[in-house]
């Protein structure tokens, strides 16, 4: 009873084809964005040290939903796989790095939305090949651009201002005042900052998907074919594709080094990396800003919860607990993919019919 | 610039020229990793050929079972037992992941399938972890009576060297090659594998049991990825970086053809041999580290001018 | 739903009666006031080989503008493969296609679709991501033109430019009475819908050809009469030309202006309904003996 739309006309298109058309869904998001912005800064998580809240949960979490929402779009919209996510955040952050050493001046925020841009040009660039080859072999593709462009990042000094360790330190920068990035970086600051990038990055997300764009790379992942008889350009959907998922790629690696770890180095980029953000995008839902949220969500903080649990009430080795969520998530991927492929984003909206009708059962 | 075009063109020729000897030992290197190479892509054609489904986990079915082998080692178990039960441990994993992933995901596209197993991946590395530990082991080569040591040849004066263990990986391979192929051709159980590779509905439909088949598929790729995980962690220890050298073996399937046994074999050579020569011929001018990418790249190749391989079949698609 | 299709009256009024109507440059106007005007695709002596196989051999038909064509002949015939190349996803190695007075060189599919040629398939080749109204709306994405900026936004150009499109689908979507499963995911949907809301998405094109390939297959009396009525009502409202590729005989009796017969890929009759089904060699090969 408390999810009934019962009373709300759509008496337009304009509100027919809103992102949120349901009212209660309207002031479930008023809520979290309060909570996000009015509460977790200042209280952190309850139960959990604030410092811990922000940096080891809150701050991540963010950056890897704009990662997943990046990938999303590229597998669960166009319907391409990849495995170079990890590489692609890579050259978002190294591109961060080289500008902000040439314009040391230069807003910081501003620089890593550019930063974003080189990203999207080398993803443009590795994905030409998905207009040759379909489905499943454009993994070995998306393999050749990941371990090339790590083995770019360790053999093109210029691009970690040949600092004998090949690691990139972050440089102190600040904005209108506060300082921003570096280690006297205040945590709040930071989660603020990534939170309107996110913010702002969700509602282009949402606008493209719902918008010519977005439809024709879905046509492109339900019926190729089909969609060219009917005018798309395959070029320009996939290449487009490849383009807006590698720019939001990009920004969450500049953010990662930047505003969250501080340094990087080759390994953040890796091939393993990449699995991880698939694991993100497959539990969240394929095809879902939404699930974007849910699957980054779960799978950063799942390991975080076990070992805590294994830790607090069962007095069990973390490490162990590491193996278990391990295990757990690969269960849960299988599981998903074999019995609601649409994942947490469907199983939500599962609930949310439940919530129509509840307290009554049918 | 002209230093860059005699680097490219002339001067790694002139290399192995002038050091015959060198470049026979980088042959044999490159010859040696490719046969491993080659004996993983083979566990993946085994089951592609069967089910339809690149088993991604094969990589880590390796490193398993050449942990399995090890731990059951280390525990005191004598090793032609320890041998037996791993190859009943990869029956039973063959059994529950045929029963309990993939029967449930038949019609599913590839991707789907693909993303399945890399959750297989997942589970086994956890469980692997937590089983055994985390830590690098060493195979227990001697009790498998597997060779040591090595000979040396010395060509007009050069120098080759030769391991035992690599020989012995290499004539192993070529009896496990050559009983597979025999096995596929002129036995009964192998042409109903080839029937169920072709068409699963139809092979249903003349009575095969294809959970049947499958079991025995995703069996016999356990044998040979215990096989290449006791020859590899011979050569260079037991850990689970050994699954990201598996994912070479995609460009090797590629170059070979998913479908195809000899495809593997000649793939995996040529991938391996490759990269060696390039990465000690050509890797001073780009700068070290090529290998990791080479094969891919060739492979990108590939799919990009003839993406059935070299033996595989061609992909049609119809409207 | 039976209309008579055989007499075709000319601009001045009098009957044409059992005339072969080839190659008329002027218009006319048949009894049940529709204009069937001149010539707007033109294929020449068509060849068309897969590999070893002969697909299509030296076929040569006209299909007018504002008529409905029908493409009839036993299993195997070529008739799919004749309306592939059609709409270009085929090249033949000989002959010539002319649309609309051009000849046609070698295009890419996309490029078909601006030309104005829209198709229905046999096995549906519906969005299955998508519900009805969003694959309808897929239909109009050559007529959407706001850029990325815009569509980044949504708000001001991109929206307008969706909802004037949204409601060019909805009066479509009404036109074939599928207003009740707008919003159901079209993978759910019975077959008959499906191939209804196929036939929406191509409307959507407002194309000049729609080509359909079998759109009766697999459904029952009541679904036949349905479909049957909404493409003459297409072709009546729209005058959209169509070309249809169909088995049952009835159907084509009473939709089609005009018929062309292929038999292993050759032409063997082509003509109205009538003589056609009057053509020995017909009757032979497909038809049978009228009982």
């Amino acid at each position: 009873m408390f999810y009934r739309e019962a009373g709300q006309f759509k008496a337009t298109y304009q509100e027919d084809l809103q992102a949120f058309p349901i009212r209660q869904d309207k002031i479930g998001i008023g809520i979290w964005l309060a909570i996000a912005y009015l509460y977790i800064p200042f209280f952190g998580i309850p139960g959990l040290e604030y410092g811990f809240a922000l940096n080891a949960i809150m701050i991540p979490v963010l950056i890897f939903t704009i990662t997943t929402i990046g990938l999303n779009i590229l597998v669960g919209f166009t319907g391409q796989i990849s495995l170079g996510t990890g590489a692609f955040m890579g050259v978002g952050a190294y591109s961060c790095y080289k500008l902000t050493s040439y314009f040391p001046d230069t807003n910081i925020i501003v620089l890593i939305l550019a930063s974003g841009f080189v990203a999207a040009a080398v993803g443009a660039l590795f994905g030409l090949p998905s207009l040759r080859i379909k489905g499943f072999y454009l993994v070995v593709a998306t393999l050749a651009a990941q371990f090339f462009l790590e083995w770019c990042f360790i053999r093109i000094g210029w691009l970690y201002n040949f600092n004998p360790s090949g690691a990139i330190e972050v440089p102190q920068r600040e904005v209108f005042g506060v300082i921003v990035t570096g280690a006297a970086a205040e945590p709040a600051t930071r989660y603020l900052v990534v939170l309107t990038i996110l913010v702002f990055l969700t509602v282009i997300a949402g606008n493209i998907v719902r918008g010519r764009i977005g439809r024709s790379w879905m046509m492109i992942r339900d019926m190729d074919i089909a969609a060219e008889l009917i005018g798309v350009r395959p070029l320009r959907a996939k290449l487009s594709a490849f383009a807006v998922s590698s720019y939001y790629c990009g920004v969450s690696g500049a953010l990662m080094v930047f505003l969250w770890l501080g340094a990087a180095e080759v390994e953040s980029f890796d091939v393993n990396h990449s699995f991880l953000y698939l694991f993100m995008v497959i539990l969240g839902g394929l095809g879902s800003i939404t699930g974007s949220y849910m699957g980054a969500a779960f799978i950063w903080t799942f390991p975080i919860i076990l070992k805590e649990v294994g830790k607090r009430v069962f007095d069990i080795n973390p490490i162990v607990m590491e193996n278990v969520s391990l295990v757990a998530i690969g269960v849960m991927i299988v599981f998903i993919l074999i019995k609601e492929p649409h994942g947490l984003a469907r199983l939500w909206q599962l609930v949310k019919q439940k919530l129509r009708i509840w307290p009554f059962p049918h | 610039m002209g230093d860059i075009i005699y680097g490219i063109f002339a001067d790694p020729f002139v290399q192995m020229w002038q050091m015959p000897d060198f470049l026979m030992q980088v042959l044999w290197e490159g010859f040696v990793s490719g046969i491993l190479y080659a004996l993983i892509a083979l566990g993946f054609v085994l089951i592609f050929k069967a089910s339809g489904i690149f088993n991604f986990a094969q990589g880590i079915m390796v490193v398993f079972s050449g942990l399995t082998l090890v731990g059951l080692h280390a525990l005191g178990v004598p090793a032609w037992l320890a041998l037996l039960l791993t190859l009943a441990t990869m029956y039973a994993l063959a059994y529950s992941v045929e029963r309990l992933i993939l029967r449930n995901l038949v019609n599913q596209p590839d991707i789907i399938l693909f993303m399945a197993t890399i959750g297989l991946t997942n589970i086994l590395i956890g469980m692997g972890q937590w089983i055994f530990g985390g830590e690098t082991k060493t195979m227990i080569t001697k009790e498998l009576f597997l060779p040591s040591g090595s000979s040396v040849w010395e060509p007009g004066g050069g120098l080759v060297i030769f391991q035992h263990i690599d020989i012995a990986a290499a004539v192993i391979a070529a009896a496990l090659i050559v009983g597979l192929a025999f096995f596929f051709s002129k036995t009964k159980v192998g042409r109903a594998l080839r029937a169920v590779a072709d068409d699963h509905q139809a092979s249903l439909s003349v009575g095969i049991s294809l959970n049947h088949i499958w079991v025995i598929t995703w069996f016999a790729a356990g044998i040979v990825a215990l096989v290449t995980g006791i020859m590899w962690g011979a050569r260079s220890d037991v850990s689970f970086s050994l699954q990201i050298i598996a994912l070479k073996a995609l460009p090797v399937l590629v170059l070979g053809g998913f479908t195809s046994v000899p495809g593997a074999i000649v793939g995996g050579l040529i991938i391996g041999i490759g990269e060696k020569v390039f990465e000690i011929y050509w890797g001073p001018l780009f700068g070290s580290g090529v290998e990791g990418w080479f094969a891919y790249v060739i492979a990108l190749v590939f799919l990009l001018y003839r993406p059935q391989g070299l033996f595989g079949e061609k992909i049609i698609e119809r409207v | 739903m039976r209309r008579s299709r055989g007499n075709r009256v000319n601009e001045h009024g009098s009957g044409i009666e059992g005339e072969q109507v080839k190659d008329t440059a002027t218009n006319y106007v048949t009894e049940d006031g529709r204009t069937i005007g001149g010539v707007i695709m033109e294929m020449k002596n068509i060849t068309l080989r897969f590999g070893g196989v002969v697909a299509i051999k030296d076929a040569s038909f006209d299909i007018h503008e504002g008529e409905i064509r029908a493409i009839i002949g036993p299993n195997g015939a070529g008739k799919s493969s004749m309306l592939n190349v059609i709409n270009g996803f085929y090249h033949p190695q000989e002959g010539e296609v002319w649309f609309r007075g051009e000849k046609r060189p070698s295009m890419k599919p996309y490029e078909i679709a601006e030309q104005g040629i829209a198709r229905t398939f046999q096995n549906i080749a519906l969005f299955h991501g998508m519900t009805t109204v969003e694959n309808v709306m897929t239909g109009r994405q050559l007529m959407m033109k706001k850029n990325f900026f815009w569509q980044m936004l949504r708000v001001g150009p991109a929206l307008d430019e969706e909802v004037k499109h949204r409601r060019k689908c909805e009066e479509i979507i009404d036109f074939l009475e599928i207003q009740a499963i707008r919003k159901t995911p079209v993978g759910s949907l019975p077959y008959g819908l499906q191939k209804r809301v196929e036939l929406a998405r191509a409307l959507a094109m407002e194309p000049k050809l729609l080509l359909l390939d079998e759109p009766m297959a697999g459904m029952n009396v009541e679904e036949k009469e349905d479909m049957s009525r909404f493409i003459l009502d297409v072709n009546d409202q729209y005058g959209t030309t169509i070309a249809l590729i169909e088995h049952d005989m009835s159907v084509v009796m009473d939709l089609a202006d005009r018929v062309v017969v292929l038999d292993y890929g050759k032409m063997l009759a082509d003509g109205t309904p009538d003589e056609v089904q009057r053509n020995q060699a017909v009757i032979d090969a497909y038809l049978g003996v009228e009982h």
